[in-house]
């Protein structure tokens, strides 16, 4: 039997799909760990190698929608006083927000297995 | 606890903080200022941080890289911004959709009372703009202008032929000249003969007003010659109505009673010229006799000049004046006090058409106001009841700044939807509206919603939402009401109550102004269609039948005609009387007025037109009093016995009796008049022929076999009046049988019956009453839906009270009695100040009143009366509705 609150989760990740990529991306530097703003960036650029550099106005403005979305919540908990600076403000994925995570997740293995099967092979370039 | 990224970072940075410089100062203040583009709510949550991240961002940079960050953060900033402000009026709109479809009745009602306002002042707009404001479809239409004769007691009379002629070669001030004259045709194609409206004009009218042929060409010159080959053009409308917009019309030929036209061309479907109705043109084909000497008092040409560029309207003024003058030193008789008047041809339009359309947008400005007052009241209502919802937001961390854009998102929403179903309101009423556009006009006959029209809607739905929105806004953006979380809290302190009564107050006093003014213009209405009109209208059918010259030019060949078809007509069953004129009173044509001299009157002998020395021609065959049952006071009827060889008899108005011997018996007297000596032989009373709302002059009826063979065949009788005892409009297809069969060839035209032609003469005047009636309608409901809602929302905020007051012994009459004391405090303090101003906007309507005065008592006791049983009805239903609440319950809801 289908639990009815599940399926109403379940409808509320399919409505979120696919992410925006930046959402994607900060859902994953959050994964591990709560960050502040400034460390997403650089986690994203990390993860990246360098190559997706979020600007503060992309980073703030998902953050913003994901907060609504309540893909994130703004934890309280903050580091060792000497390690903090007061006005940075720390995110944390929800349990919500991991589940969607995992869907797009889902979702783009699955988009690369039907790129195989049609032969597109990634990871060697062409030619 | 998680160990937070990046720990090293925060004591980096705090040593770098410490090296700021001026210049970094610099980049800071910047992006200070490009954040304030974000919506103030993303900036307290977020600016900070992000004002950290570029601070890093920018440290990191130098060099080229410096401004290589900024090119890059500008175009990130207004993105973003842009995108924060949808996203958060994607989240008001939803959150409004789901509050309003809580509350479907409210949501309704505000959307009806915007779309009300609204409708209203687009609609009144529509039209007003189409009259007054709209510049001309004429190029360069402000130089145009309209020249005319000036004489004692006319402002505005036609020009005769040969001053035309010397004015415009006298004048510098004018680079073109036109002139052009009414005229009709008869067309001949096969049917039904019918008759046209087309204009005469000059050749050079058309350059004058700068606007050339659609296809084929204009008149030249040599098309305007006395003796050129008949050539015509077509109206687009008549092109496309009659020949489908074949473009091979150029070159047909028309056949106009006798003689064949060739077109030429079609003008563009814009160009109507002198007015709506008119299908063709012809050329004047005016020779030397037009313009002979003996004509300079025949005025009955009209005359449009364009301005030379740099001429202002007060130089041609001017020098038209010394022209005028130059003329009268030259023709001291025929030019005699004969000025020249120069007139904007777009201020042409009358003064009564200019105050009925201003009246029109103030009345609808009235509704627009009263709709914005209502649905600020309403809006506020609802705030008050929604205190407890917008604490909680606040508490949870809404600023005010979210609340007041969630707040103004709603009002502009429910603007927006009563604005759509307003412009379509207006679209349906426009057609009824353009009865008030004057058919006199260089324009197409009805107005039609345009962009303009939009825009100036779109505006009025920004502003009306702005506006109703502010109340709310001003009532919940103070601080955080957290009295508002409280269980129990009543809405409604005196603060409260005080605007939303003053809201109250406002729509009453609007709606008392309508009410006073479209009273007053009622009034006004039933004055003059209840002024005599000097004949009897009921039971009469009217017709003209238009006699072709020069068949018809012999009078013995027209009475053979007027005999035949007049022994018919009485035969009909039903038939009393029935009777020719040259022209019918209050129908289009309204002029024809002739100089008289009387022997021994000190205006008598010179031929000069003078305010007091003029009378109306006519024309009448015996039987057109009877007919008309124009009361004969004295003497007799024009009999057949005044036969071309008698004495030339006159039947005269009494004022025209009055005029000439006042202390004599008028029977038997001579005067000179139409180049006769005429006998008065019976005096008849006055027919306002000029129509309800004018003085008309004095008439003189002369027999209409007493006139020269070919002359004045302008005046000969066409227009015939039919009494009968039964249904006027039955008996038209036996008259149209029996001028059938009398001449096959003749066109019958305004075939109405009289009662239609009285009401035609006060049709502007009965929409307007109509239209002015609506608003007021809508305005007084509006203000009555006010009052109900202010009160009804009182008495339930003091149900509490109520109880305790019919617990200590209170009956329910004290209850009413303190409700209608308080419905009756807005009803006073509303009616003094609307009193007032109506009064104020009575004495500026007081030209349309037709005498009514502005302190008219039927009308100012019925607006009072309304107001007052508005009040009470809207007092009385809350108030028995606080009474059936049991004193125990209204206790127990605390």
């Amino acid at each position: 039997m289908d639990d009815p609150n599940r399926s109403t989760q379940a409808k509320e990740i399919d409505a979120l799909l696919p992410l925006p990529a930046a959402t994607f991306h900060i859902l994953l530097a959050l994964a591990d760990d709560d960050r502040h703003g400034y460390a997403i960036i650089q986690d994203v650029a990390a993860r990246t190698g360098g190559e997706l550099q979020m600007s503060a106005g992309t980073l703030y403005r998902s953050i913003h929608r994901m907060l609504e979305q309540g893909l994130l919540v703004e934890t309280s908990e903050r580091p060792a006083p000497d390690e903090d600076d007061e006005r940075r403000r720390y995110y944390r994925i929800t349990p919500f927000g991991t589940a969607v995570a995992s869907a797009e997740a889902r979702r783009l293995a699955q988009l690369l297995r039907m790129a195989r099967a049609a032969g597109f092979s990634p990871g060697r370039l062409a030619g | 606890m998680k160990k937070p990224a990046c720990k090293a970072e925060g004591r980096r940075q705090k040593a770098e903080t410490e090296a700021i410089s001026a210049f970094s100062l610099l980049h800071s203040s910047f992006y200070d200022l490009l954040l304030r583009l974000y919506p103030a709510s993303f900036r307290n949550e977020y600016g900070g941080e992000m004002r950290a991240v570029f601070a890093r961002e920018r440290r990191r940079a130098s060099g080229l890289a410096v401004p290589a960050l900024w090119i890059r953060t500008i175009p990130d900033v207004v993105v973003n911004s842009a995108g924060a402000h949808f996203d958060i009026l994607a989240q008001d709109l939803s959150y409004t959709a789901r509050m309003l479809s809580r509350a479907p009745a409210f949501a309704a009602t505000a959307v009806l009372i915007a779309a009300l306002g609204i409708g209203a002042t687009t609609a009144a707009f529509t039209v007003t703009d189409f009259v007054l404001f709209r510049p001309l479809p004429f190029p360069e239409p402000g130089r145009l202008v309209k020249l005319w004769e000036r004489t004692p007691g006319y402002s505005r009379m036609e020009l005769s032929a040969p001053n035309y002629r010397d004015w415009r070669a006298a004048s510098q001030s004018f680079l073109s000249m036109g002139m052009y004259h009414d005229t009709e045709a008869t067309l001949i194609d096969g049917g039904e003969p019918r008759r046209l409206s087309g204009a005469a004009v000059s050749a050079d009218l058309f350059p004058t007003l700068g606007v050339g042929p659609h296809v084929g060409r204009g008149f030249t010159a040599d098309d305007d010659r006395r003796g050129a080959a008949p050539t015509v053009v077509l109206s687009y409308r008549f092109w496309q109505s009659e020949f489908g917009g074949d473009p091979a019309i150029v070159g047909r030929s028309l056949r106009f009673g006798d003689t064949p036209h060739t077109v030429i061309g079609v003008m563009p479907r814009e160009f109507h010229f002198p007015a709506s109705d008119v299908l063709f043109w012809t050329p004047t084909w005016f020779g030397e006799e037009d313009y002979a000497d003996t004509q300079r008092t025949n005025n009955w040409l009209e005359a449009v000049g364009r301005l030379r560029p740099g001429v202002t309207l007060e130089q041609a003024r001017a020098e038209m004046n010394v022209v005028a003058a130059q003329s009268e030193a030259r023709y001291p008789i025929e030019n005699k006090d004969t000025g020249a008047s120069v007139v904007a041809l777009g201020a042409e339009i009358s003064d009564r058409s200019r105050m009925l359309l201003v009246t029109l947008l103030a009345a609808a400005a009235c509704v627009l106001l009263i709709a914005c007052a209502n649905l600020a009241n309403l809006l506020l209502a609802r705030a008050l009841g929604r205190r407890r919802e917008l604490a909680v937001r606040t508490a949870i961390g809404a600023g005010r700044e979210r609340i007041v854009r969630q707040l103004m998102t709603e009002s502009l929403a429910l603007a927006g939807a009563g604005g759509a179903l307003g412009v379509g309101l207006a679209i349906a009423a426009v057609p009824m509206l353009s009865q008030l556009v004057p058919q006199t006009l260089p324009l197409a006959a009805a107005p039609t919603v345009d962009v303009r029209v939009m825009l100036v809607a779109v505006g009025l739905t920004v502003l009306t939402g702005l506006v109703f929105g502010v109340a709310p806004v001003l009532r919940s953006g103070g601080a955080p009401d957290l009295a508002g979380l409280r269980e129990g809290t009543r809405a409604g302190g005196g603060q409260k109550e005080r605007l939303r009564s003053a809201l109250v107050v406002a729509e009453i006093v609007a709606s008392v102004v309508l009410l006073v003014a479209a009273g007053l213009l009622m009034r006004a209405l039933l004055t003059v269609q209840g002024t005599n009109p000097g004949f009897t209208a009921d039971g009469v059918l009217t017709l003209r039948t238009e006699l072709p010259m020069p068949q018809y030019a012999e009078v013995a060949r027209r009475e053979a005609f007027y005999a035949r078809v007049l022994a018919d007509i009485r035969a009909l069953p039903g038939v009393t009387a029935a009777g020719y004129t040259s022209f019918l009173p209050i129908s289009s044509f309204r002029g024809g007025i002739w100089t008289v001299a009387v022997p021994g009157d000190p205006t008598g002998a010179s031929d000069v037109r003078r305010e007091n020395n003029v009378a109306a021609i006519r024309f009448v065959t015996p039987g057109y009093f009877q007919a008309m049952a124009i009361p004969l006071k004295r003497g007799r009827d024009i009999s057949e016995g005044d036969t071309p060889t008698r004495q030339a008899a006159a039947v005269v108005s009494e004022s025209f009796a009055r005029r000439y011997w006042p202390d004599a018996d008028p029977l038997g007297q001579h005067f000179t008049f139409a180049f006769a000596d005429r006998v008065v032989v019976g005096v008849v009373g006055d027919v306002m022929f000029r129509g309800l709302e004018r003085v008309s002059e004095p008439q003189v009826y002369l027999s209409s076999q007493q006139v020269a063979d070919g002359a004045i065949t302008f005046y000969a009788p066409k227009a015939l009046a039919v009494r009968t005892t039964g249904d006027a409009a039955a008996l038209a297809p036996s008259i149209r049988g029996i001028i059938r069969s009398a001449d096959p060839a003749l066109p019958i035209t305004e075939l109405r019956t009289l009662a239609e032609m009285v009401t035609r003469d006060t049709a502007s005047r009965a929409v307007q009453v109509r239209v002015l009636g609506a608003f007021a309608a809508i305005a007084f409901v509006l203000a009555a839906v006010g009052i109900h809602g202010l009160l009804s929302f009182a008495v339930s905020q003091r149900t509490q009270e109520i109880g305790v007051r019919v617990a200590l012994g209170a009956t329910p009459a004290d209850i009413l009695s303190m409700m209608l004391r308080r419905g009756m405090l807005l009803a006073v303090a509303g009616l003094v100040p609307g009193m007032v101003l109506a009064y104020v906007a009575g004495r500026s309507l007081e030209a349309l009143l037709a005498g009514v005065k502005p302190t008219d008592l039927w009308t100012m006791t019925a607006a009072v009366g309304l107001t007052l049983a508005m009040t009470i009805l809207g007092c009385v239903a809350p108030t028995l509705r606080a009474l059936r609440v049991d004193a125990i319950t209204a206790l127990k809801t605390e």
